[in-house]
């Protein structure tokens, strides 16, 4: 006969008792985990917290280079529905100039899970951002005006794939494609154009091999390691600025365990508008639903 | 000098949430299973054996293996291991030579809600 712990009582009562108690998971759809990428926002609500994002942007046309640090965090108000809020400090040197230094700016928002679909390994999100103006240093990047970013996020693993074809199960495709609105189209003499932003990120997960395809024998820390290629790119089509794209591809590697993730990928920019040479980031990111999962790790409510 | 303050405040925090957590709750994934996932074993195993990464709770806490037909060919119920909470055990009837899916649902302590299925094979393929 199994002895249940008073931890493990309270676990089942609550399962039992109250629809929807269960904890929610961060990323899961089905037998896939998503993990948290670092270019491409996740398609899942979360209790999350990135902290540091550490970024060493390609050096720009002007010679100048970048260095960020941000934050940010993700929390559950009901169990489809959350709150994101998140900042950036940047380090800019420019030669024979001043080093510029401040934050670049403060961004919130919203997200709401449109659908978990289990069985394809599928997941859709939508999501309301806003950059706020003079949140930040203006020398640093912040913008001087607000921009409210509507944003579609979607995920998809390859799990549903014919048997025949089991070493592509693995794969996963992560997405989202956003509208950046200005709330004013001109400050200080500039014309703030209206940006199209798309990025994917193609996630090739260890663990996925090992749990459901087949058990290949690689340990710690492989087993546990996801490497992937992120893709993003802005486009803005108005007010002067159109056909200046811009974007990087991001190869890299996420290391998943229990409570936290490692992730670290290259920066390569797409086009000199984007900068030139290699880049780099790396972030450490916190999974709060494991680590805190009786109190901020937690849904505020449960409607 | 690259943003010193900046660093040491992130790593503390950083550091101040890693050290706040209580340890043992997160999902539970599968860590290995006998017989593997995805091989071919020569002889007909007496019981599929996972093993997990977290502490299972057992009302909550299922396993099936069927053949290709669909048909259950476990001779009883998934049983955790009262030794080791992390162990998840199907016993089996005597199996021919065939494919054999297993299929579990795992709840953890902390009422995290783990899934995933997996293969392996009797006899040679």
């Amino acid at each position: 006969m199994h002895r249940i712990s008073c931890r493990g009582l309270a676990a089942v009562a609550a399962v039992a008792l109250l629809p929807g108690a269960e904890a929610l998971a961060h990323g899961f759809a089905g037998d896939r985990f998503f993990p948290a990428t670092i270019l491409t926002d996740d398609p899942f609500v979360a209790d999350e917290m990135s902290l540091p994002t550490i970024t060493l942007n390609p050096t720009q046309s002007d010679g100048s280079r970048e260095l960020d640090i941000g934050s940010d965090l993700s929390a559950l108000i009901t169990p489809n529905w959350d709150f994101t809020i998140g900042s950036d400090w940047a380090h800019i040197r420019t030669p024979a100039l001043p080093t510029v230094t401040g934050g670049t700016g403060l961004t919130t928002g919203t997200q709401y899970q449109l659908f978990i679909n289990a069985e394809h390994e599928a997941m859709a999100l939508a999501d309301l951002d806003v950059t706020w103006r003079n949140t930040g240093n203006l020398s640093a990047g912040a913008p001087d005006f607000t921009t409210l970013s509507p944003t579609f996020d979607f995920g998809k693993g390859f799990g549903d794939l014919p048997d025949s074809l089991p070493w592509l199960k693995p794969l996963a495709l992560t997405g989202n494609i956003a509208l950046d609105f200005p709330v004013q189209t001109k400050t200080n003499g500039m014309q703030n154009p209206n940006d199209v932003f798309y990025g994917f990120a193609v996630e090739y997960s260890i663990p996925y091999l090992q749990d459901e395809v087949k058990d290949v024998g690689l340990g710690p820390p492989f087993n546990r390691m996801i490497p992937l290629v992120e893709f993003a790119l802005t486009s803005p089509f108005n007010r002067g600025y159109g056909g200046t794209t811009s974007g990087t591809v991001q190869p890299g590697v996420i290391w998943a365990g229990q409570y936290f993730q490692v992730g670290a990928e290259m920066i390569i920019p797409t086009n000199s508008l984007s900068g030139h040479g290699i880049g780099g980031v790396v972030q450490l990111h916190f999974y709060l639903d494991d680590l805190f999962p009786h109190s901020i790790g937690r849904p505020i409510s449960q409607w | 000098m690259v943003a010193p303050r900046q660093i040491t405040a992130a790593a503390v925090i950083a550091a101040a949430v890693a050290l706040g957590a209580r340890a043992g709750y997160a999902h539970a994934f599968l860590d290995h299973a006998s017989p593997a996932v995805g091989s071919t074993v020569p002889s007909p195993p007496a019981a599929v054996t996972m093993w997990f990464t977290q502490q299972l709770e057992p009302a909550f806490t299922t396993a099936v293996v069927t053949d290709t037909a669909g048909d259950n060919v476990g001779a009883g119920a998934a049983k955790i291991d009262p030794r080791d909470p992390a162990e998840l055990q199907v016993p089996l009837k005597p199996l021919s030579p065939g494919t054999y899916t297993v299929t579990w649902h795992a709840l953890s302590v902390d009422t995290h809600r783990t899934q995933g299925h997996f293969t392996f094979d009797v006899g040679q393929r």
